[in-house]
């Protein structure tokens, strides 16, 4: 029996170097310090993917300026009140909320905030995001701050804190690295959304510095790339992805390495 | 908790109370928004458009059923594959593996749901489809071709490849969660067990008894995500409106469809049509992760009553 | 507090509420936003990037979503041109004061994967239709072995390729069929996003798409934009025309489908040129449009826009031929410059 469930979790693991390999190997040819900077140009002539680095980089900046205060804001509430029927509701419809597809969310803000502004932009695209990540984040914070021991808040408040300061002084601090860990991954699963990106984003081939504009993304563009005939823009969606792998990789492995037990 | 009563508090609490509220709002917001824009079809179509088999939009024919079917069968073929690829893992993991080798393996399964879903469906293109036609496909057709289901063209784009990328999404969930539960079962349980005599094989039969409806909350919750799942399937599936016995053929799903051609419907009705069929997921999504959290955290409390 | 003011400071000064047809960004750049066809994709591209070497603060950003997309958000304002092979109906065009400014011709081609043919197929419009309606199954089925008879026809499956989303290309190859075939007419019809018959096909999205998939899936074939086929070396058919020859899709031949019409081209110059007259004439060629509201709210930005369309039907003309469409008549270029003169920003005539 071990046998087989061995096989199970080697077969699993294959899979995972199977995936890597194949964007290591089939990106690293095209990346270049030009491919890093440049912007889309006509099939043949070169271009990069400088622009929708910097795109996504600026939505996911907009999502978690939006998003994470929100979601910790959400997640101390839930922690510290949330035991009546409001806190149930929250809770449930947070879990719901994360549950929705994330193309539903894009058709969302597509309505709310396209439609009236007249166009595409990274703030329609940084909103969808901060919407994927308010519920990961309030239920993340929630759980780190339930772990902080009642000990250290009751010691305080015999000490004569307001409770306010109890939650700000005490428990939030003891609870960052939790905290910080929960914010970090929904930044990393933030990073890898395209179905949001598509209508509120759209895409755009310059450079954008603000956020009323259509903004490129590397998710959107690796898409557009791999759908796309011409085998240089698929090489390019390989060494895209190789950047959005090194980056999700890299978060997910510090927080693994932030959280490891201690003994 | 105990108030203190300070002005502090109070407005700490607001302020608290209205970052919360703002997910409520949010909810709130999204259900009005679809359930208003899909009153168009609604009201042309009815009940209809649930069971409607055409999708015409040039004739402003609506029928939702290819997406639903291809929604369904889709995430069904993942769970079949992925299922008892799961539960091998996580049983490996948490009652075969030793600690050393456990938490590596386990770390580079969860890697797994980190990739994302425009990456799987890269790789799905360049490497799954062609595997899937020039092999997997030839082996099914060969040996199980009698079945209607492995008849037809093979292009490897389809129904079956669609399937397969959505299994390799939602394996590593199901494992995760189906970890967590069976950490849960207290080891006075195994210790119970073996003290009675049983194998080791026979232990984890029971322990995988005790956590039976907790499992099924995990396959749930696989299920939920699969029917999400929208720009690999979107990749590989063919989105063709099309309801076939044969899984080489290719299919649509409703995210997928919602992902090609929300940009470019031009008249209400179109755009009604397809927001309602959003509106269709959401509500299928949201009862089966309702579902399954129910399971999954009714374990935990069983095992600790 | 400081959100209001990073929000502030992260807008180009163009007021929300105001779409991308209205007041241009602070700083002497103009942006102006395309969206629409994947059909004449290619040649914007290179327009926009050799227009934006000359003019270095028009910022000209063209992106591919499909005719119907285009056509979406140039009346809904998301867009400051839209572009569509297939003009707009009557109906849609009704009160939105758009104008069609053809800017080139191009052409649908068939193409397919199939590496063990030596020389290109001949397909009638008849065995394209039973094709696509899922008659003729097979390659060497009788009716295309008829048309090619010294061609060794493998006996594999066909996968027709079609598009999934709303097309002007779709339009002007269904247009073409219907026209040809009256089977066709009934039973599927002309439009972006006819009723293909289920179960028929791979859909994929956009010209890129349609060209991937081909790319991709052996014994397939495909109606895609010529360019597209030109650029991923892969095989394009000859098609019957309405004078019985078999015609390869080529810049002359392009061309020699569009002279038939001009002359009656109607005022709008919204014309769909497919199965036209005369002997080398390539049976699915089709001019190609940019969509613009004949009023620009923003003045500033429709000088821009009258400016890069008036290059682009003349000094862009020149980069067609190297990406393999065909120029505008001269006759159609006079009647689209009347066109463009007769863009107004508030109220002023934009070209002088």
């Amino acid at each position: 029996m071990t046998t087989i469930t061995a096989a199970c979790a080697v077969f699993a693991i294959a899979v995972l170097l199977i995936i890597l390999s194949y964007i290591a190997v089939r990106g690293l040819s095209s990346i270049s310090l030009q491919f890093l900077i440049d912007t889309p140009k006509p099939v043949g002539e070169g271009g990069g993917i400088g622009n929708a680095i910097l795109g996504s980089v600026m939505m996911t900046l907009l999502a978690c300026v939006i998003g994470l205060p929100i979601g910790i804001g959400a997640g101390v509430y839930l922690a510290e009140f949330g035991e009546n029927l409001f806190g149930k509701t929250v809770r449930f419809l947070a879990d719901t909320l994360i549950g929705v597809p994330s193309i539903i969310i894009g058709i969302f803000i597509y309505t709310l905030i396209v439609l009236p502004m007249g166009r595409q932009s990274g703030l329609a695209g940084g909103l969808a995001l901060a919407i994927i990540m308010i519920p990961i984040v309030a239920r993340t914070t929630e759980e780190m701050i339930r772990l902080v021991p009642n000990s250290m808040r009751e010691g305080a408040l015999a000490l004569g804190a307001p409770q306010w300061r109890v939650t700000w002084n005490i428990v939030l601090p003891a609870a960052s690295t939790g905290i910080a860990t929960g914010a970090m991954l929904a930044i990393a699963r933030i990073s890898g959304e395209t179905a949001p990106l598509l209508f509120t984003a759209l895409n755009s081939r310059f450079y954008n510095y603000f956020y009323d504009q259509p903004m490129a993304s590397l998710t959107v563009q690796i898409f557009n790339y791999a759908t796309g005939p011409f085998d240089v823009e698929h090489k390019m969606a390989w060494a895209a992805t190789l950047i959005l792998i090194t980056l999700i990789l890299a978060i997910n492995i510090l927080v693994r390495f932030l959280t490891r037990k201690r003994f | 908790m105990a108030q203190t009563g300070t002005t502090g508090d109070k407005v700490f609490r607001t302020v608290l109370f209205i970052t919360a509220a703002i997910i409520v709002v949010i909810m709130a917001a999204m259900i009005f928004m679809m359930v208003w824009n899909s009153l168009p079809t609604i009201k042309t179509f009815g009940l209809n458009f649930l069971i409607g088999r055409e999708w015409k939009p040039a004739e402003s024919v609506f029928g939702a059923l290819p997406f639903i079917y291809g929604t369904i069968v889709s995430s069904v073929i993942a769970l079949i594959i992925s299922v008892p690829l799961s539960l091998g893992i996580a049983i490996f993991l948490v009652e075969q593996a030793p600690k050393k080798i456990a938490t590596p393996i386990a770390f580079m399964v969860e890697l797994l749901a980190a990739i994302p879903s425009v990456v799987y469906g890269l790789w799905g293109i360049f490497v799954l489809a062609p595997f899937v036609r020039d092999y997997l496909g030839v082996f099914l057709e060969k040996y199980l071709g009698w079945l209607p289901l492995f008849q037809g063209r093979l292009t490897g784009i389809g129904m079956l490849t669609g399937g397969i990328i959505l299994a390799l999404m939602i394996t590593p969930i199901i494992t995760a969660v189906v970890r967590d539960i069976l950490e849960v079962v207290p080891t006075q349980q195994r210790e119970a067990a073996l003290a009675l005599g049983a194998t080791k094989w026979e232990t984890t039969q029971i322990v995988l008894g005790n956590a039976a409806s907790g499992i099924a909350g995990a396959v749930i919750l696989g299920l939920g995500r699969a029917l999400g799942e929208t720009m690999a399937v979107t990749m590989v599936i063919g989105n063709s409106p099309q309801i076939s016995a044969s899984l080489f053929e290719p299919a649509y799903t409703i995210a997928s469809v919602l992902a090609a051609n929300f940009a470019e419907a031009t008249d209400e009705l179109y755009l009604s049509a397809l927001i309602e069929i959003g509106l269709v997921l959401f509500l299928v999504t949201f009862v089966v992760n309702a579902f399954a959290k129910l399971l999954v955290s009714r374990v935990g409390k069983r095992m600790h009553a | 507090m400081i959100f209001t003011v990073v929000l502030g400071l992260a807008c180009s000064g163009q007021p929300l509420g105001q779409s991308n047809g209205s007041t241009s960004t602070g700083g002497g750049e103009i942006r102006l936003q395309g969206s629409g066809a994947s059909f004449p994709k290619p040649i914007y591209e290179k327009w926009v990037n050799e227009y934006g070497k000359i003019n270095p603060n028009i910022k000209i950003d063209y992106q591919s979503t499909g005719s119907g997309a285009g056509q979406k958000a140039i009346i809904s304002k998301t867009a400051d041109f839209g572009a569509s092979d297939d003009p707009m109906s009557d109906e849609d065009l009704k009160d939105t004061g758009l104008l069609h400014i053809p800017t080139v011709l191009g052409a649908v081609v068939l193409t397919y994967n199939l590496p063990v043919l030596k020389e290109p197929l001949k397909l009638s419009p008849e065995v394209i239709s039973d094709i696509y309606l899922g008659k003729i199954k097979r390659w060497n089925a009788e009716q295309i072995r008829k048309d090619n008879p010294n061609v060794n026809l493998p006996d594999t499956e066909i996968s027709p390729i079609y598009r999934a989303d709303s097309s002007g290309t779709t339009a002007v190859f269904t247009d073409f069929l219907s026209k040809t075939v009256s089977e066709w007419k009934e039973k599927v019809g002309a439009d972006k996003q006819p009723s293909w018959i289920t179960g028929v096909g791979v859909g994929a999205k956009g010209n890129d798409g349609v060209m991937g998939q081909v790319k991709n899936i052996p014994n397939s074939i495909g109606y895609v934009e010529i360019a597209f086929a030109k650029a991923n070396n892969l095989p394009t058919a000859l098609i019957r025309n309405k004078a019985g020859e078999f015609v390869e899709a080529n810049l002359d031949n392009i061309s020699a489908a569009a002279a038939g019409s001009v002359a009656e081209m109607p005022e709008d110059m919204r014309v769909q040129i497919t199965n036209a007259d005369g002997a080398s004439a390539y049976p699915i060629s089709s001019y190609t449009y940019i969509l613009v509201h004949r009023d620009q709210s923003d003045a500033a930005k429709g000088k821009a826009l009258t400016d890069f369309l008036w290059w682009a039907i003349h000094d862009g003309e020149k980069f067609t031929k190297d990406l393999h469409y065909a120029s505008l008549p001269d006759e159609v270029v006079k009647k689209a410059e009347a066109k463009i003169n007769s863009m107004t920003g508030g109220g002023k005539p934009l070209r002088q």
